[in-house]
């Protein structure tokens, strides 16, 4: 995991050092500046301009806590990322949460309501919201004024309800299954004690892409609702190809991604039956 | 071919030759400004009405299907171009380079996917010219997108490594490179075709996404993220429908594309 984040913020950094444009900013073209102050910001912007320096730097100061400063922002950006963290937490975490409760819900009510017409509403709607940009639902979101998290809700809900059916519609055709039908075992108690031991270590490992999902879908959700969290900072941080906040948020996002990945891991083994 | 997929067909072919024939149904063209009719609704010479710089919605949409259409297929070609290679060939050698590879591809995955493509385009020139931005946006989804089809070939190809007809054909004497080109990857063709087919809803999305905040096609000309900027404006929404037309032919086409992707090419 360290290796692949270490990897992951020097590929960024590498990314931004080579970009086109890199050593220009416009404030450099303000007339009202001093000579000194645009040479001032030339010389700050040198020193990142050596990318395998910069990297090493960066880390070194890392290890002691120290992001850095954010040039287009102009704070630290330990204090940008400590601000905003906890807006995204609660938008993607409800998101997570909503989307999953609504995909569960549905998913198990068409594995027990054996009804064609309610199968074909859920696979429709859920169809449907799949081919909507994510950017769109945040708009929808903003024209209704309605809170941000359902737009993520909405956009993890599908992939969910698509992959848990399918899931579940595999462990119906498992033969214990289907002998524990014919011998008339209710539904419910089927889908319970039968059908969700076998596919729940696949839902399990799902939750972690999930958060991976809501993360990504947290860029145009923040962006367009002005929301003040990660992706708004992600997205002003790109516009203004700004690299120390850029590599901190590259470390950041890829820390959470593994984390939850590594979480639904182990929760999962942990769950799995030993053998005696 | 089930109902469904029939008319999932027939609606795409229509769409596809809709686009292909703008010059001939919206002969205005997606630049050219009605100064005297800004924010017009439809009419007769207008069917969707203008936008708020007097051009006629109907070109502008026609011709932003068009780009989008083409170009997506295109970077879906090379993303499983680029799976197929970093793919199929760890796969089919195995070992270290197979484990480097793959934790490479982890790396890429281990980022959402909107992250790294708005970072990565962000960084690259903005004020290009339009056609510049329409190669430069389809190509960095091409480029960035083969990850995910990858895993998916080299698991294909890793299978074929130990089967029964590649160690005869090893125990025939055949080369490594006439096995892989050969043998390895015609065997390897439904694989690489499910993640083309599977990857250009993928990307017309991902377009539609970079488009909407700005980072997409340059103006003037059209694709459906830029078209769908223009939702942004929708606060001030009152039974415009016509506005919505390509939100409406991205889901259609989108959604036509999932109904074509045949269950059997996926699970191939």
């Amino acid at each position: 995991m360290l290796i692949t984040v270490l990897v992951g913020a020097f590929l960024t950094a590498t990314l931004i050092r080579l970009a086109p444009g890199f050593d220009a900013d416009v404030q450099q073209l303000d007339s009202r500046l001093s000579h000194e102050t645009v040479e001032a910001w030339r010389a700050e912007r040198a020193q990142n301009s050596n990318i395998v320096r910069f990297y090493f730097r960066y880390l070194g100061a890392a290890l002691h806590g120290d992001f850095g400063q954010s040039q287009t922002l102009n704070r630290p950006v330990r204090q940008l990322i400590a601000e905003r963290l906890p807006v995204t937490a609660r938008l993607v975490g409800w998101g997570v949460l909503l989307g999953w409760t609504l995909a569960l819900v549905l998913a198990f009510s068409v594995s027990l309501i054996r009804w064609v017409g309610f199968r074909w509403i859920a696979v429709v709607c859920a169809g449907a919201l799949l081919c909507i940009p994510s950017a769109v639902l945040a708009l929808a979101f903003v024209i209704l004024r309605a809170p941000a998290f359902l737009a993520i809700a909405l956009v993890v809900f599908p992939k969910i309800f698509s992959i848990t059916r399918s899931f579940l519609e595999k462990s119906y055709e498992l033969p214990h299954i289907v002998t524990a039908r014919a011998k008339g075992i209710s539904e419910l108690r089927v889908l319970l004690w039968h059908v969700l031991p076998v596919s729940g270590g696949q839902l399990i490992a799902l939750a972690g892409v999930s958060v991976s999902l809501a993360l990504g879908a947290s860029i145009p959700v923040e962006a367009l609702c002005g929301i003040a969290g990660l992706g708004q900072l992600a997205w002003q941080a790109a516009l203004g190809r700004d690299l120390p906040l850029l590599v901190t948020l590259t470390v950041v996002v890829t820390v959470v991604t593994l984390a939850a990945n590594m979480t639904s891991d182990i929760v999962n083994e942990s769950l799995k039956p030993r053998a005696a | 071919m089930n109902k469904l997929r029939r008319l999932s067909f027939a609606l795409l072919l229509a769409i596809v030759l809709a686009s292909l024939g703008a010059d001939f149904l919206a002969p205005a063209g997606y630049a050219t400004q009605f100064r005297e009719t800004p924010n017009s609704p439809p009419t007769r010479a207008h069917l969707l009405g203008t936008d708020a710089l007097g051009r006629d919605r109907l070109a502008r949409t026609l011709y932003g299907t068009r780009v989008s259409l083409l170009l997506a297929p295109a970077a879906a070609l090379l993303s499983t171009l680029l799976a197929g290679m970093i793919g199929g060939f760890a796969g089919y050698v195995g070992g270290a380079w197979q484990k480097a590879s793959m934790a490479f591809t982890d790396l890429f995955l281990s980022l959402p996917w909107l992250f790294l493509l708005i970072t990565v385009r962000a960084l690259l020139p903005l004020n290009v010219s339009p056609t510049a931005s329409v190669m430069v946006t389809f190509a960095l989804l091409g480029i960035l997108g083969w990850a995910a089809s990858a895993r998916v070939v080299c698991a294909g190809a890793a299978g074929m490594r130990d089967s029964e007809f590649v160690l005869l054909a090893r125990a025939s004497g055949i080369g490594r490179a006439r096995l892989l080109f050969i043998h390895i990857l015609p065997n390897l063709k439904p694989v690489l075709l499910a993640q083309f087919w599977l990857s250009i809803p993928i990307f017309i999305l991902a377009e539609a996404n970079l488009g909407i905040l700005g980072l997409g096609v340059a103006e003037p000309l059209p694709s459906w993220g830029s078209l769908l900027r223009e939702l942004e404006d929708l606060a001030t929404f009152s039974g415009e429908f016509w506005k919505l037309v390509p939100l409406a032919l991205l889901v259609v086409v989108v959604t036509s594309f999932q109904f074509l992707i045949s269950h059997n090419e996926v699970s191939a």
